[in-house]
């Protein structure tokens, strides 16, 4: 698009969408929300810029490599950190029982695995609406 | 076509009645001696935040109660985004119907 | 029948959701455009979603948020709610698939019309067989 009015708007307010969308992942734990809304949120910041610049644009942004990377790792990283309780002698995906340090509830650092955990959801989430979104829109 | 279509409806009165007693039927809603509230729920309620550390229950359940359950979750996104691009990035079997 | 629609108006949300669940079915049984059939289909998981969060509220409860401003309160179930949020993402899921689906018959036949693309089957069936005898 050639709009000159909603690309330097959009400058100006997509980076501010974009970060919002890790605020809700990262508070996933402490306030509503969480990985899932807060992907999402990360991943339509980044297909409104794609829209906006063009797809040529986004894509350099985001490069192919970079998305099957978040892919991949995202869903392993689940994996290795439900790993953390079978290391311990405790059932696969246990938290409290592997004797993880759950922290002082309503600060960041609380809820032990849960926040990393949340984290790596919320940036799959992400890639996999920007994946869907450019597969679509380069037929 | 309009007798049809007055067949049609008789034949769709039924139906609606149905579905009008199943609802008026179900428990008063908003009510907090429903039975979906029974012991399960009332256990997360009381004991999230000392199994998890977690303010949130919605996130406490997704994400260590439930872990399993968001695992496959994340492998059903996964294979749905792998279905996409194997669908429409192949370009065998092209105009042969 | 006063004491049925005093029922029905108690239990709006599910009677919405029985609404919102007829809509969705009568469009994908009557239309044959894919794509107003898988928008029927989404239609008809909204509904399903709506009867499950309706069935888990309390009236004047809160959300599942722990907090010191909410002590004491009654709570929300939160079960309902963390179950339908698994069903969203499938949901999108199958529906990311069924447009990929769709676009790829695009491609093959030129149309999306369910009742075209079986007229045009029927059609190269006929010329198979004409060659074959």
């Amino acid at each position: 698009m050639k709009d000159f009015i909603l690309k330097r708007m959009a400058a100006i307010i997509l980076p501010f969408i974009c970060v919002y969308g890790f605020y809700v992942i990262l508070h996933g734990h402490v306030s509503p929300g969480g990985s899932f809304a807060g992907g999402i949120i990360v991943g339509l910041s980044l297909i409104a810029y794609s829209t906006i610049y063009g797809i040529a644009k986004g894509r350099a942004k985001l490069p192919e490599k970079v998305l099957v990377w978040t892919e991949s790792y995202g869903t392993l990283w689940y994996g290795l950190m439900g790993m953390v309780g079978i290391v311990k002698g405790v059932p696969f995906l246990a938290n409290k029982l592997a004797g993880v340090n759950l922290g002082n509830p309503g600060t960041l650092s609380s809820g032990g695995l849960i926040s990393l955990i949340g984290f790596g959801v919320g940036i799959r989430v992400a890639s996999t609406m920007v994946t869907l979104f450019f597969t679509m829109m380069e037929e | 076509m309009r007798i049809r279509s007055f067949l049609l409806l008789l034949l769709a009165l039924p139906v609606i009645y149905g579905v009008l007693i199943a609802v008026a039927e179900l428990p008063p809603y908003g009510m907090p001696d429903n039975p979906v509230h029974n012991q399960v729920s009332e256990r997360y309620i009381s004991d999230a935040l000392d199994d998890t550390g977690v303010l949130n229950m919605v996130t406490a359940i997704v994400l260590d109660y439930r872990a399993y359950d968001t695992m496959f979750e994340t492998i059903v996104l996964f294979t749905a985004t792998l279905a996409v691009v194997i669908t429409l990035k192949t370009r065998k079997g092209e105009g042969e119907r | 029948m006063k004491e049925l629609f005093g029922k029905l108006i108690m239990n709006y949300p599910y009677f919405a959701a029985a609404i919102l669940f007829m809509i969705g079915a009568l469009t994908v049984l009557t239309r044959s455009d894919l794509l107003k059939k898988l928008i029927g289909i989404n239609i008809m998981e909204s509904a399903i979603f709506l009867i499950f969060v309706a069935g888990g509220n309390i009236r004047g409860g809160v959300a599942p948020l722990l907090s010191k401003a909410n002590s004491g309160a009654v709570y929300v179930n939160p079960l309902p709610s963390a179950l339908m949020l698994t069903g969203i993402v499938v949901s999108v899921s199958v529906t990311a698939f069924a447009l990929a689906l769709i676009v790829r018959l695009h491609r093959a036949y030129g149309t999306i019309d369910l009742q075209r693309i079986a007229e045009l089957r029927s059609e190269v069936a006929m010329d198979d067989s004409n060659h074959h005898t």
